[in-house]
């Protein structure tokens, strides 16, 4: 038996005690982690859908949120797909690129993925009042350089825009890697969904977005699966520059009345904003759940020292010194706070698992990293609440247990 | 001279005024004797016997532990103190509830000694020594006033102390269980020739003294 066992033995003991002592520290690192998991994910996608996104215009439905659109919404609401023609009909200037979308959650199996469906520029190529708009292939154009002022869409690399697809046959797809990993699909696979076999042209380069996710499609075959008519969830426009900050925007609402029309800087910030907020709430939660954390354990060691000064008086008595004395209790709050570290991780990435998906439209992967943090949060925590405790305890005296009952 | 003191005064400070427990004390311990203190209550015995073993600091004095002054104000010397020389049994058997006969006594042996094997080894010779061969693995609870009295005398012994200290041993037991621990005691005396001093009320308990020392007020009378 040494006073490490002893320890051990003790909080056995009194388990009961050590349920409510470990619960205050799981449930704050489970708040922090969780937070933490889900911010983090989403940050991820801000930076990746600012180099991956070839357009800088997003229509939507007037009914659609911007989340709608990341989290692919079963019953997102969808417009009809001859706005595609509206646009090009109205010849407006800096219109450089579009590409209509649908997109819907399906299941295969039990495995949840996005479909997408997307138009190949061959089809759209086949249009001919599109060629004669001069819209196609396209790359963005350089004298669309911005104009001193309009550094909004500076960060969008030419290079980095999503190459349009040059053909896409009715019974192709592309596999995002998410997709092809979950379904072990290699390139010239074939993958069955909803009663109708396709052939993997592509597996697409992880993006660590939902994109990863995805299977693409040709838009009318999706169309046809998914009985919605010709309707579509999106329009990307890869617009000019120069265009934008001349009011392009408003023209397009004009020609498009019950759509939303953003350009992604604009989603980009808001989702920054969310970011930041995230950022800034996870800090509070940390403060907060530093002092609550540190005076409940404190709390909770020092109803443990005075339930337990006979206990202590004894010990001492034997021969143990004070500072043996503080290695129990510390140690007591330090297992307390490695416990409470790991399960508020394993709690936090779990409740991002699964509430991201839910509210925020993101699939959450555990960081494992945070597993760390978590722990020296607690390891914090748990020593300055036990430093008082602990010290208050190397003052009972050696002959305590005989003077108390 | 196993033990010396020498002036001994503790006072303890009230509002009401100050009481000296303990009154210009001065005694002498040959070694090998079976000390026994008696007198009224409140009359000092515990207080005497708390300085004694190093447990409580006295106000003013000196203690001479085999020749050699120990430091009665500084509390790492006086730990160090106990868990060399000097084994305690208490009235109250003073037991930590959750471990068990052995592993209380191996908690006192693993102040001094790391080895955990050795000090299981001896924790379960103590315990046969004291009869309680069949009771290792008992937690304190699931044991009789008596026998828990007899794992603490087991626990004192483990380190091997010159000087065993009793605080009215037998006055949570009835009669005849007090005979028994007290035969334990007058063997620990007899056979390993150690130091017992044992504050007690019981005039029974007193015959076992070979020297007896009576207080009142925190003054020797003899
Ligand atoms: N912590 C304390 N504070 C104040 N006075 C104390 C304290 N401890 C003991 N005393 C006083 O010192 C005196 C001696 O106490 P002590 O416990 O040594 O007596 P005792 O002889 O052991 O008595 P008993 O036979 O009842 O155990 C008593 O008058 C007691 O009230
Ligand atoms: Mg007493």
């Amino acid at each position: 038996m040494t006073l490490t066992e002893l320890t051990i033995k003790e909080l056995w003991h009194r388990k009961s005690q050590l349920i409510s002592g470990l619960l205050a520290i799981t449930l704050g690192i489970g708040v922090i982690v969780g937070i933490r998991s889900i911010s983090v994910v989403s940050e991820k996608a801000v930076a990746v859908n600012l180099d991956n996104l070839g357009a800088n215009i997003l229509v939507l439905p007037q009914a659609a949120s911007v989340d709608n659109y990341y989290a692919a919404d079963i019953d997102a609401p969808t417009f009809s797909e001859s706005y595609v023609e509206k646009i090009v009909t109205s010849t407006l200037p800096g219109v450089d690129n579009m590409s209509p979308k649908l997109t819907r959650r399906v299941k295969i199996g039990n495995e949840n993925i996005v479909l997408t469906g997307i138009l190949p520029k061959s089809e759209i190529a086949s249009k001919p009042i599109w060629q004669s708009g001069g819209l196609l292939g396209n790359k963005v154009n350089p004298s669309c350089a911005p104009k001193a002022g309009a550094e909004k869409t500076k960060n969008i690399d030419p290079k980095l825009q999503r190459k349009g697809i040059e053909t896409l046959a009715s019974n192709d797809c592309f596999l995002g890697s998410a997709v092809a990993q979950k379904f072990k699909l290699k390139e010239n696979g074939k993958l069955t969904i909803q009663g109708k076999e396709f052939n993997v042209v592509k597996v697409l380069p992880e993006t660590g977005t939902v994109d990863d996710d995805r299977v693409f499609a040709n838009l009318h075959e999706v169309q046809a699966l998914l009985g919605t008519g010709e309707q579509i969830s999106a329009i990307e426009i890869m617009g000019c520059c120069s265009a934008i900050s001349e009011g392009l925007l408003s023209k397009l609402r004009n020609i498009l009345p019950d759509t939303r029309i953003t350009t992604i800087g604009q989603i980009v910030s808001t989702q920054i904003e969310t970011n930041r907020m995230m950022n800034k709430i996870s800090l509070v939660f940390l403060i907060i759940i530093l002092f609550v954390g540190s005076i409940s354990i404190g709390n909770y060691i020092w109803a443990n020292v005075n339930e337990r000064r006979k206990e202590i008086g004894i010990l001492r008595m034997i021969g143990y010194h004070k500072k043996q004395v503080y290695y129990i209790l510390i140690l007591k709050a330090l297992i307390i706070g490695i416990v409470g570290g790991v399960l508020g991780y394993v709690l936090g990435t779990l409740a991002a698992i699964w509430l991201g998906p839910l509210f925020i439209g993101i699939e959450v992967s555990p960081i494992y990293s945070l597993l760390f943090l978590s722990i020296a949060i607690s390891i914090i925590i748990s020593i300055i609440g036990s430093v008082i405790p602990a010290y208050m305890a190397g003052k009972i005296e050696p002959f305590s247990n005989m003077q108390e009952d | 001279m196993l033990i010396q003191i020498k002036n001994l005064t503790k006072t303890y400070q009230r509002l009401e005024g100050a009481i000296n427990a303990v009154d210009n004390l001065s005694l002498d311990i040959p070694r090998g004797e079976f000390v026994t203190i008696t007198g009224t209550s409140g009359s000092g015995k515990t207080t005497l016997l708390l300085i004694l073993g190093g447990l409580l600091q006295p106000t003013t004095g000196s203690l001479i532990y085999n020749g050699k002054e120990i430091n009665l104000h500084n509390d790492n010397d006086l730990a160090t103190f106990r868990s060399k020389h000097v084994g305690f049994v208490m009235q109250s058997f003073a037991l930590i509830p959750y471990l068990t006969a052995t592993e209380n006594i191996m908690i006192a042996l693993n102040v001094k000694n790391k080895n955990k094997h050795e000090n299981k080894k001896r924790a379960i010779e103590l315990l046969e020594w004291v009869g309680l061969a069949d009771r290792t693995t008992h937690y304190p609870k699931e044991l009789s006033a008596g026998q828990q009295q007899r794992v603490a005398i087991a626990r004192a012994l483990a380190n091997n102390p010159d000087l065993l200290l009793a605080d009215e041993p037998t006055g949570n037991l009835d009669p005849g269980l007090s005979e028994e621990i007290l035969t334990i005691l007058k063997e620990i005396n007899q056979k390993q020739s150690t130091t017992v001093v044992m504050v007690t009320h019981s005039p029974v308990a007193a015959e076992y003294g070979t020297l007896r020392i009576k207080l009142n007020n925190g003054i020797l009378i003899n």
